[in-house]
């Protein structure tokens, strides 16, 4: 097989496995824990955007989750249709956004870390405290899962493919997203926002424009979550949740597309599947986590292959791929007797950066001897 | 019309002024020379000609347009390019894409959240072909953190070069480089087109003396000696205050 291959066997396989999941789990209750992996990992997608590949550490995110969650439910319980609501909560969601980037785009590092925080501690608070509106700790229920072209969500599998669905398309989006253009300019303010800037870059709004592109996809994920319990809460948006989700970030691998779902998959198995057999999953949760940062400390996804390529290079004496280099390219090769430089004599100025092919400059009168 | 003026350029951090009303004006296609002790200001100088630190009075005019209140970024759209004293480049990347990454940023193309960047040929070429033109492109591909100083320099060189820049600030291109780095830097720099406009700041006189066209010596933020190689050369305070005679 070629090398090649493996990567389109893998996805297929991965394809197949998740298309057949309400067939070989048949538990409803275990169907339900799979929509649940499929719509965090679309929340840890979205926040990944800023976490991983802006590097400005969101632990607000969970304020934008629940303002989707919140608005769709009030706006069903008001009795408008599915449709709308989900449009209204992706609005809501979009402008809270941009009011939340506005607000801590002034600063990055920790200081944007602590803006996000309090911006969704305030979320919180008036999802707590405005108890007229959010109906406080008691929540806010909706009747029923919409049921889009007539096929109706409210069964297990038929919630699962919906998830599923949205989140192949969340997954494809931030795949575009990763080798676009806008995807490296992101990265770039990243690694050098100054050099971005002095290579003509507006740094500022391309990470306000992908604070837009995450708040998005929270939404998303926020409409999903409402329609998958039926119910939203304060404790959605509580820090707890904030946290939850950037650990799921960090512990599968930060601006890695399958990073943030590895993250998912493992939180939401602990809490869903492993607290029934163990009283104390927390623990179990933070020894996992503990392992990862001791062992792979650029997550699950990056270090499982990191591993891998030692393994094959170890145990089955294959040489290191090194997918970045082209395909007649010489890797090994140094810079030294290529180009215009080889050689020792000067070469003409229009032979090595295209110009005009004269030297137009005028010897210096005062040229030292 | 002069390709880069400035007028009364005057920077403090503090109580400290780094850059006391410095005047300066640099013909199209010259190749001047920025020369002082440490501390002179050289490096403030060039960041508040490319906007990187806003200047508290003076004007900065990039051939005939009044730039000083322009923002960095724009004043790379309008042809003024530099490169960095402390390389700075993108470590996670390979030598190709932060050429390419260059070339985006004056392209419209850096607002395209859905099209693939690898296949965009004619940004890869164009990369390419600006590697080849500082002995890179063989490596090209080559993750950056696999690279030697003199190769970054030369990407560094290349980022600039491929921006095709009018006014172009090399700060100490040759810091940090070998004999041989030094020749290669050197040849390169020589075979820029005559039409770019290079102001250098180089503290290696070797080297920097014969580039020159005219030379600018710098004391605690203020132009103190300004003219032609000889004339800067033999200027008693040249050697007061630079060369320590």
């Amino acid at each position: 097989m070629k090398a090649s291959s493996t990567p389109r066997a893998a996805v297929v396989a991965a394809l197949l496995a998740l298309m057949t999941v309400p067939l070989w789990v048949g538990n409803s209750y275990y169907v339900d824990v799979a929509s649940q992996i499929l719509l965090f990992a679309v929340f840890a997608l979205a926040l990944n955007v800023l976490a991983g590949y802006a590097g400005l550490v969101s632990l607000g995110h969970a304020g934008l989750f629940a303002i989707s969650g919140y608005t769709a439910a009030l706006m069903l319980q008001a009795g408008f249709p599915h449709a709308t609501a989900a449009a209204g909560a992706v609005l809501a969601t979009l402008v809270t956004s941009a009011v939340f980037a506005v607000l801590a785009l002034r600063a990055t590092g920790i200081g944007f870390l602590m803006i996000t925080l309090a911006l969704g501690q305030t979320l919180w608070g008036i999802a707590y405290r405005w108890v007229n509106l959010t109906n406080g700790d008691n929540g806010v229920n909706i009747a029923a899962r919409p049921a889009p072209f007539g096929i109706s969500l409210a069964g297990a599998p038929s919630f699962y493919y919906a998830t599923l669905v949205v989140f192949l398309l969340a997954l494809a989006a931030m795949a575009a997203f990763d080798r676009s253009p806008f995807g490296a300019s992101l990265r770039g303010t990243r690694d050098q926002a100054r050099r971005m800037t002095a290579l003509g870059y507006n740094v500022w709004l391309i990470r306000f424009l992908a604070f837009l592109f995450s708040g998005f996809w929270c939404s998303v994920a926020g409409l999903l979550y409402l329609y998958n319990k039926q119910f939203i809460s304060p404790q959605v948006s509580a820090l707890q949740a904030s946290a939850e989700v950037l650990l799921m970030v960090i512990s599968g691998g930060t601006a890695t597309l399958l990073g943030p779902v590895a993250g998912a998959a493992i939180v939401v198995i602990m809490k869903y599947v492993v607290s029934a057999y163990v009283v104390r999953w927390n623990l179990v949760l933070g020894v996992i986590f503990v392992a990862i940062i001791s062992f792979m400390p650029e997550g699950l996804v990056p270090g499982s292959v990191r591993i891998w390529g030692f393994a094959r290079r170890r145990f089955f004496a294959l040489p290191r791929r090194r997918g970045t280099v082209r395909e007649g390219a010489q890797p090994q090769a140094r810079c030294g007797p290529t180009g215009p430089l080889a050689g020792s004599a000067p070469q003409p100025p229009d032979q090595v950066w295209g110009g005009e092919g004269k030297d137009s400059r005028k010897p210096s009168p005062g040229a030292p001897p | 019309m002069t390709a880069l003026t400035v007028t009364g350029l005057t920077k403090s951090f503090g109580g400290l002024r780094v850059t006391n009303g410095v005047d300066l004006a640099v013909e199209p296609g010259e190749r001047r020379l920025i020369i002082g002790p440490n501390g002179a200001g050289k490096t403030t100088l060039f960041n508040l000609i490319t906007g990187e630190l806003a200047s508290d009075a003076g004007k900065i005019v990039l051939f005939g347009q009044d730039i000083t209140r322009a923002p960095c970024r724009r004043r790379a759209h309008l042809g003024l390019a530099r490169t960095y004293q402390i390389i700075t480049l993108f470590p996670r990347d390979t030598i190709l894409r932060n050429v390419v990454l260059a070339l985006l940023g004056l392209s419209g193309l850096r607002w395209n959240p859905v099209v693939d960047l690898a296949r965009q040929r004619h940004l890869t070429v164009r990369a390419r072909e600006a590697l080849a033109l500082v002995g890179l492109d063989r490596v090209a591909d080559r993750p950056l953190t696999e690279t030697s100083y003199g190769e970054r320099r030369r990407v560094e060189i290349a980022m600039a070069m491929v921006q095709n820049p009018k006014v172009l600030l090399l700060d100490e291109p040759f810091a940090g480089l070998s004999i041989d780095e030094r020749r290669d830097v050197r040849q390169l720099l020589a075979a820029i087109p005559p039409d770019v406009t290079i102001v250098m700041i180089e503290h290696n006189m070797d080297v920097a003396l014969d580039f020159a066209d005219r030379i600018t010596l710098l004391h605690f933020g203020e132009v103190i000696v300004e003219g032609t190689r000889a004339e800067v050369v033999a200027d008693p305070r040249t050697r007061e205050v630079y060369l320590g005679e």
